[in-house]
């Protein structure tokens, strides 16, 4: 893929001198880093096949600093990047060469954990698991966990919208956020909620979770805790074909369970996980099943026996129940190695992230086997199977001439598959520059351009992370304008202003 | 002031958007309306002719396995809770009929409607708000154009959320069409745990501990005695399958220590329904909600000592319910208390001189504005029931 971003101003690349002897200012020491190779270390995010060497990165303190950058970033013209850790799969900290990183990293701290209310209110650089390593001591958590919560931020999960393996019974972050600070691109600094359930600016914060960094930057949040479950118990569930998983998947959920957990991995990645890790997994099987309930102990036995019971009558071969903690967590083992597993059998993976109906799953897989053979890929496939969020992953080898831009094109062939049986271009990794350019095939330009103009309402000068998300750059006037003709009247006898 | 007379009922999303392009030409503003039964929310004598969203009730899907509802926004919010219950779901966020609290029949009140004034009930302690179970949408901006946000499966990153967005836009961004929500099983069973004789302190106190407990409480209340319903004290209730709403209600009840009562399956979903419906206070009654962080709402109990307010407390504290007939300032009370009233029921005079909805800061109202521009720049979309027409402070 030949990523086409915003053409870099040159009048800017020009004043870089200028630029951060102006960003010294605001964040003193070693908060601006303009030497080489320090930008080096923010030339990607997780989205490592592209890489860029930003103008300079700021490492803000406060949201005092944060505020001061984006106010003369704004009067200047110049483009920001925000990033939290770095993570992101989608591209969506990829800098641009006109443009400054804005890393939150150094604001890191929690600022406040209100037990009785069960809020904690952290700064953006806080990482996912530090949240739960702040409040575990006294019985809570914080519940979305995506795979790479030791090191993401909450930042960028607000960013992201981040997801995770529990969030079919848990959601997504937007639904364990209660507030946030932002800042805007004019330095303007607003406050969205709080810690109360309901209040009626709820609206624009879900507007800015899952915003991939195009509408503010995030400078404080508080989000949501949960009392830690009494304990959880997990099945591990061997089917000889993928549609007997799949009908095991629906009917455990229309029998009224929602699992903690609920993944599936295929015959290839099963056999991967098994060979790098010996979880114990079985091998006879096309589609495994790690079914995990929790609550308390009744609750968990009372669900699991139920779980067993319909996997049975669905046809599985293999049914282990866990009968220790120790066990649960070797369920899981193979699963959360998956990624190294697979390195293993392949000198690199493309992981594809679509959201289908579950229904279609079964459809899915045989197109996406159809695919593999047309592009000559093979295709491991793990899939978050309670909430339909399916993760390909494409084998393939950087080294070799061509492959990288065929996994790629096998890559958006499969989300496109996905679009079409009604599903959707991302679940929880974001568009960012990977999916932006397919974004045409889920939206329309008009559908395209009511989301486009809400960035007008933000960033009227398209400041922030331009060239994430959206195919085309438009401007915000030719956006707003409409045309509105004197025409036939449908309705007789309205009143006027 | 009726406006009866001058309503439309578009059938088809062609239609409204021809509706809506003409308006713009004409300067002429509109109400997006489903069964009316909030239509007494706001300023009274609001000038907009109604668009009645009713036509647009289909089922476009529903597969339980799935746990998503693609439904017209126009359908019977009656309707689609019993096609739910009918295959043993739910809309766990639990929404009030607000038709009986306007003196109006229950089964009126309709999804889309729902979903404009994020309605949620009891459940919302646990289960979330409404926007948090709204997954994407169809329908016809104040542009005249129709479009698509969001999706229909449970799990979507892809693009801005404007779902949500619409979730609380009482119908002033975009009229809705068709609304994918996400749905969940129905419990099997359920009990709840009544405590007598706290005072609203101790019960928010203990409220709020309890939501704590590692034993999934999915609903939380303290109604002070006196009031209208079968049982009043603090409640809390307990949902899920058989063997664990038994074992995890008497842990409930231990943990509460001193004297409680167990109040089982039948009579609680009774009460509950009840405690979600206001149907403890008064009806008629001037009528406040006031949402706040859940330990501080005996707060708002506390600043009401005295007056002839009557309250009860609902999500652990965090939504009070205020009957006030005469006339206390509740919107001052639930500010000092560091929470947000909204006037749900009143006269039209008393609406008339004071803003239903609560006055936001100034740069969350700025950046509202021009959000709202983008969807509807001239302005049709009921300019006038969060003020004046062209009111700065608009929701």
């Amino acid at each position: 893929m030949t990523l086409c971003m915003p053409t870099p101003d040159e009048r800017t690349i020009s004043r870089r001198a200028e630029i951060v002897a102006a960003l010294r200012r605001i964040v003193p020491g070693e908060g601006v880093i303009d030497h080489e190779d320090g930008r080096r270390g923010y030339e990607s995010d997780g989205f490592s096949a592209y890489a860029q060497l930003p103008l300079v990165v700021v490492l803000p303190e406060t949201t005092q600093q944060v505020s001061e950058i984006l106010a003369y970033c704004h009067a200047e013209g110049i483009r920001v990047v925000p990033r939290g850790a770095g993570t992101s799969l989608s591209g969506g900290a990829l800098p641009l060469a006109d443009g400054i990183v804005l890393g939150l990293s150094k604001m890191s701290n929690v600022l406040d954990i209100d037990y009785a209310n069960r809020v904690a209110v952290v700064q953006p650089g806080v990482t996912n698991l530090g949240i739960t390593r702040a409040v575990e001591g006294e019985g809570f958590y914080y519940a979305p966990d995506p795979s790479s919560q030791i090191a993401c931020s909450v930042g960028g999960n607000i960013a992201e919208n981040s997801g995770g393996v529990h969030c079919l019974k848990y959601g997504m972050t937007t639904n364990n956020v209660l507030g946030l600070e932002i800042v805007l691109i004019d330095g303007e600094v607003i406050r969205l909620g709080g810690k109360q359930l309901d209040s009626s600016d709820q609206d624009l914060l879900s507007l800015i979770v899952g915003s991939e960094g195009l509408l503010g930057v995030v400078t404080e949040v508080t989000v949501r805790l949960l009392p830690t479950p009494q304990m959880a118990r997990a099945v591990l569930i061997g089917f000889p074909t993928v549609e007997g998983a799949g009908l095991c998947v629906g009917s455990i959920i229309r029998a009224g369970i929602i699992p903690a957990g609920l993944e599936m991995m295929d015959r290839t990645t099963t056999h991967a996980a098994e060979d790098y890790l010996k979880a114990g997994y079985p091998l006879d099987v096309e589609a495994l099943l790690i079914v995990e309930v929790d609550g308390i102990p009744a609750e968990c036995d009372h669900l699991v026996q139920l779980i067993s019971a319909i996997a049975l009558e669905k046809g599985a071969v293999t049914i282990r129940e866990s009968q220790s903690e120790e066990e649960r967590l070797m369920f899981w083992a193979g699963r959360k190695a998956a990624f190294p597993a697979l390195g293993r059998i392949a000198a690199d993976f493309y992981c594809v992230d679509g959201t289908i109906p579950r229904r279609e799953l079964p459809n899915v897989l045989r197109g996406i086997e159809l695919l593999s053979k047309k592009h000559g890929l093979p295709v491991a496939n793990v899939f978050h199977a309670g909430d339909g969020n399916l993760h390909p992953m494409v084998l393939y080898d950087a080294n070799k001439p061509g492959e990288l831009e065929t996994a790629e094109t096998l890559g958006a062939d499969i989300l496109k598959l996905c679009v079409e049986v009604g599903g959707v271009l991302t679940g929880e990794h974001g568009v960012g520059v990977e999916k932006r350019d397919l974004m045409p095939e889920m939206f329309s330009e008009v559908d395209l351009a009511h989301q486009q103009r809400v960035k007008c309402a933000f960033d009227p000068e398209s400041l922030l992370n331009p060239g994430k998300v959206f195919p085309q750059l438009h401007r915000c006037a030719e956006l707003g304008r409409m045309h509105v003709h004197k025409g036939q009247v449908p309705f007789p006898e309205l009143p006027r202003f | 002031m009726t406006n009866a007379t001058r309503s439309m009922r578009p059938e088809t999303a062609a239609q409204l958007a021809d509706l809506f392009r003409w308006a713009t030409s004409e300067h002429s503003p509109l109400e997006i309306r489903g069964g009316g039964t909030k239509a007494e929310i706001g300023q009274p004598g609001r000038q907009g002719a109604v668009v009645d969203m009713r036509a647009f009730a289909d089922v476009i899907d529903y597969d339980p396995g799935e746990l998503v509802m693609t439904i017209g926004a126009g359908a019977r919010l009656a309707d689609v809770e019993k096609l739910l219950r009918d295959n043993g779901q739910m809309l766990a966020f639990d929404p009030i009929d607000h038709g009986p609290l306007f003196g109006k029949p229950a089964g009126e009140a309709t999804i889309g409607g729902v979903i404009a004034a994020n309605i949620a009930g009891s459940r919302r302690l646990s289960a979330g708000c409404a926007r948090d179970h709204m997954l994407g949408f169809e329908g016809v901006s104040g542009r005249g154009e129709l479009f698509k946000a969001g999706g229909r499966v449970v799990k979507n990153v892809t693009g801005y959320d404007l779902a949500r967005l619409m979730v609380g836009s009482w119908g002033r961004l975009v009229a809705l069409t068709t609304v994918s929500l996400k749905v969940l099983p129905r419990p099997e069973t359920e009990a709840s745990v009544l405590i007598e004789g706290l005072s609203d302190a101790d019960a928010v106190s203990l409220m709020n501990r309890a939501m704590g407990w590692p034993l999934e409480v999915a609903a939380a209340a303290h109604l002070p005695a006196g009031l209208a319903a079968s049982a009043t004290g603090t409640i809390l209730r307990i949902e899920g399958f058989g063997p664990s709403v038994a074992t995890r209600a008497a842990e409930v009840a231990g943990r509460c220590g001193g004297k409680t009562q167990m109040i089982e399956a039948g009579q609680s979903a009774a009460l509950w329904q009840a405690i979600r419906d206001v149907a403890p206070l008064p009806q008629g009654d001037t009528l406040w909600r006031v949402t706040l962080p859940g330990v501080s709402g005996s707060a708002i109990g506390a600043a009401l000592e005295g007056s002839d307010a009557r309250h009860y407390y609902d999500w652990a504290g965090g939504l009070v319910w205020v009957s006030a007939p005469g006339g206390v300032d509740v919107r001052s009370v639930a500010e000092q208390a560091g929470g947000q009233a909204v006037l749900v029921r009143a006269t039209e005079t008393v609406r008339a001189s004071i803003s239903s909805f609560h006055p936001e800061r100034l740069g969350v109202a700025a950046l509202r504005n021009r959000v709202k521009a983008g969807f509807d720049p001239a302005g049709i979309l009921d300019p006038y029931r969060f003020g004046p027409a062209g009111g700065g402070n608009a929701h």
